[in-house]
């Protein structure tokens, strides 16, 4: 097993290195110009040539992609043409309100929506289950900021129970944290609820036809010990992969939660960065993110140990 | 006490009550020396001689002082400067600083700091570039006072010292303004205005911070757009950045935040309806819509293309698209300057507002038009240039013009714009963009009405009429003479497309009724503003 970690953590720094290639190649062949964008529409072309050479942005592809990497390689992710900020200075600043958000949805979700598949493949075909399903449907098919503004609407402003916006950090108080999490928590966590819910669902009914699940039945065993203690361990297997798999789909999501609700995260910065062409800040949050999936790939598959005891590393 | 504090303090209650509670009228207190504002945009940089966009220069305001500021009027006032006198032959600027200045680092404002400031500020700056051409000599004499000697008379000296178009002349200190030259950016922000920039607290694209300055020292006279006493009524200044209007108008409601610098207008009847909430104008300088065409490859080379294109625009079409039905909100305009400003003139401009298709149809047919397709770049990010590309591209069609609607971002249109290169190797045909009425006061800090051929903004214009009448109202003593040159200029920039606006619009602000002092102003001015 530790052998199988090990490999699977030096597997990562091919990855990483595609990744690196791939994201400095692309931001280099796009269009857009900082030097333009920060010069301001006073400035002459000279003025722009003398800003996009001061931030090194006239050399040769090689010779900064070569400078980038020796960086990386030193731990340095470089520093943003416009705010003049380390960017892993702004990567600190950013990843603990991006971190809260995806903590406190995915722990939502999981919670609301295991009972919930398991529940409708308990009761299948019954108005339970549908009424499950019509919700999956609906999480499905509404965009994330339209449940958030309507979150916003009724329970900030009707009914003021909680704030429209902002983050608080977790250092000054688990309430203050928590309020500010709550309504993006439920409009980022109501299409993966869906999701991991059809697929509990799913995965349940095709357990729950099993013979051992008779046997238990057969044995007297309750109902409540049949669905969560053996029927559920053995759904587990695909339902962690949806909920590991979903992390990329909550990345994508903090995009457009964090600005819905003015949460100053990972994904604001990465859309202002891609807006104004801050090629380290993009390069440092796409690194990142790979290198978080990559580990979150791992730790479900290291999971898939722990629900069925046959699959060995 | 409201639902959302009930909640709060029933859950939060045992903590308090292990904590000792914070007392309720000092923590109203505090809220009430806190404004919340919500700027236009995301301060993503703060050297506002590097980067010219206005959301920085709004904040640097706060932190950096200047020499002169213009009131209400466009008129330099006094600011950082005591007094200033001028030698016979107009030549010799000698000027003397306030006492009592100070930066936020403790240390006395020095003329050898504004010595340095201004040296790093000319080259970014178009007044700042006709000073350089002049300069001879610009020394300090002793610590207070400086002299400037010039090989010619410059009568818009306090203008360009003081005017609030970008990048505005602001003193820093001689350490910070030496090491640092005008196209890189500082990474030390201190000022001797009346706020403090606390650095640590600043997450760029979230949060900015300024602090009261204890020790600034206000001008005595009332305080008057960027002239006059700047009294902070407050401790603290948070700037919140929301990306989202839904947002930060929910924000407003709810008490979240005190000021929202430019809400837009489809929001604004729901803010108008609560009564919390006050909405005014709030630059009175406005914007000034515009696409600029490529004066240098077909179709647009032709001048006659240009003016049938002009012909047939409708300013209202453009403005309906912009800022929708509230008249209150746009005008049309028959010049190039800033209505409301004292160079505005409708001299020449029948032209601008003649808004005859068929009129338009008939010039095209004659100018001799082959059909080449235009090159339209519309911005998607920015939904003024969104609204004027839509409209702008069906008028061209209706015109009978072949148009290729690209549609980009901003930041490639910045790019792709400063290629000279013919439309189908790359180039571009037209853009759409807007000017700060700020700007469009005076044909120095107006680079769009330029027409110096290669040293034009994008499109490069060349006409030489349009370049006689500059030197002429830089000469110019008296207003009724810069009325005369700008009239003239105006004629010439109509009769051959420079290029052309699309209209004259406002925005509005909104802000809490417990908030005042907020005046309109093309930068939303902090001092004078008071919580209740």
């Amino acid at each position: 097993m530790f052998a199988y970690v090990v490999r699977r953590v030096l597997a990562t720094i091919p990855v990483m290195a595609v990744v690196a290639l791939f994201v400095f190649s692309l931001l280099y062949i796009a269009p857009g110009d900082p030097a333009a964008v920060i010069a301001g529409d006073q400035a002459t072309p000279a003025d722009v040539e003398r800003i996009r050479a001061s931030l090194g942005l006239d050399r040769p592809y090689l010779v900064r992609f070569g400078a980038w990497v020796w960086d990386i390689l030193r731990g340095d992710l470089g520093t943003s043409i416009f705010t003049n900020l380390p960017v892993s200075t702004m990567i600190a600043q950013r990843i603990e309100p991006t971190l809260s958000l995806m903590i406190v949805t995915l722990l939502l979700a999981v919670s609301v929506a295991v009972p919930m598949g398991v529940v409708a493949a308990w009761k299948q075909g019954t108005l339970v289950d549908r009424a499950v399903m019509a919700f999956a449907v609906l999480g499905f098919s509404v965009p994330v900021f339209v449940v958030g503004y309507l979150l916003a609407y009724f329970f900030a402003l009707e009914w003021d129970l909680l704030p429209v916006q902002g983050y608080t950090p977790f250092s000054r108080g688990f309430w203050p944290w928590l309020e500010n999490l709550i309504l993006p928590a439920i409009a980022l966590g109501t299409v993966y609820i869906a999701l991991i819910a059809r697929i509990t669902r799913a995965t349940m009914l095709e357990v729950l036809q099993q013979d051992y699940i008779r046997t238990a039945k057969a044995k007297g065993v309750g109902q409540r010990a049949i669905l969560f203690l053996h029927a559920l361990k053995n759904a587990a297997v695909p339902i962690v992969t949806v909920i590991g798999i979903g992390i990329a789909l909550l990345i994508g999501g903090a995009v457009v939660t964090e600005s819905v609700f003015a949460i100053p995260g990972l994904g604001r910065l990465t859309v202002d960065a891609i807006l104004r062409r801050d090629y380290p800040v993009i390069q440092g949050v796409v690194l990142l993110f790979s290198f978080v999936y990559v580990l979150v790939n791992l730790a479900i598959d290291l999971l898939y140990t722990l629900f069925d005891p046959r699959i060995r590393y | 006490m409201d639902r959302r504090s009930f909640l709060k303090t029933g859950v939060a209650a045992g903590a308090v009550a292990a904590s000792g509670g914070l007392a309720a009228p000092a923590y109203s207190q505090a809220a009430n020396r806190t404004l919340r504002f919500v700027p236009q945009a995301n301060l993503a940089n703060f050297d506002p001689i590097w980067g010219t966009q206005y959301v920085v220069r709004n904040a640097a305001v706060l932190v950096w002082d200047t020499l002169y500021g213009f009131d209400d009027k466009l008129e330099p006032q006094r600011q950082m400067v005591e007094g200033e006198e001028v030698s016979q032959d107009g030549k010799t600027w000698t000027f003397r600083l306030r006492e009592g200045l100070r930066f936020h680092d403790g240390e006395p404002v020095r003329a050898r700091d504004v010595v340095a400031s201004i040296n790093r500020w000319m080259p970014r700056d178009p007044m700042g570039q006709l000073l350089r051409a002049l300069n001879v000599e610009l020394s300090a004499t002793d610590d207070r006072t400086f002299r400037w000697v010039l090989s010619a008379p410059f009568a818009k000296m306090k203008m360009a010292l003081g005017k609030n178009a970008t990048p505005m002349c602001f003193i820093m200190p001689e350490r910070i303004a030496t090491r640092f030259d005008s196209f890189t950016q500082i990474n030390e922000y201190v000022g001797s205005g009346p706020m403090r920039f606390v650095r640590n607290e600043w997450v760029p694209g979230a949060r900015a911070v300024f602090q009261r300055f204890e020790q600034y020292v206000p001008r005595n006279e009332p305080p008057n757009w960027l002239a006059g006493g700047k009294r902070m009524m407050v401790d603290r200044v948070e700037w919140v950045i929301m990306p989202d209007p839904a947002t930060a108008a929910a924000a407003l409601q709810n008490g979240e935040i005190d000021w929202w610098e430019n809400p837009i207008t489809d929001l604004v009847p729901v803010l108008r309806r609560n009564r919390n909430i006050a909405v005014d104008i709030a630059d009175p300088l406005g914007n000034i819509g515009s696409f600029r065409m490529n004066h240098l490859h077909p179709p647009f080379n032709n001048v006659r293309v240009r003016q049938a294109v002009m012909t047939a625009l409708s300013q209202q079409d453009y403005m309906t698209a912009l800022v929708g039905d509230d008249r209150n909100l746009w005008r049309t305009m028959g010049g190039f300057f800033t209505p409301g400003t004292p160079l505005y003139t409708e001299e020449g401009g029948e032209m601008m507002k003649a808004a005859n298709l068929e009129r338009g149809r008939a010039m095209l047919r004659e100018s001799g038009y082959a059909g080449e397709p235009v090159i339209c770049l519309v911005a998607q990010d920015q939904p003024i240039t969104k609204a004027q590309g839509d409209v702008t591209a069906d008028l061209l069609r209706r015109l009978g013009m072949t148009v290729e609607y690209v549609a980009t971002d901003w930041g490639t249109v910045g790019q792709r714009r400063a290629m000279k290169n013919p439309p189908n190797q790359g180039g571009w045909g037209m853009f759409h963009t807007w000017h700060a009425g700020a700007d469009a006061i005076n044909p120095v800090l107006y680079n769009a009405v330029r027409a110096n051929g290669d040293g034009a903004w994008f499109g490069w214009p060349n006409v030489p009429a349009v370049e006689a009448e500059v030197p002429n109202w830089l000469a110019a003593t008296t207003i009724e003479q810069e009325r005369a040159a700008i009239g003239r200029l105006n004629r010439a920039a109509v009769e051959n497309v420079v290029y052309c606006p699309t209209g004259f619009f406002l925005g509005y602000q909104a802000w809490r009724r417990n908030v005042s002092g907020i005046v309109k102003g093309p930068i939303p001015f902090a001092w004078g503003v008071s919580k209740s």
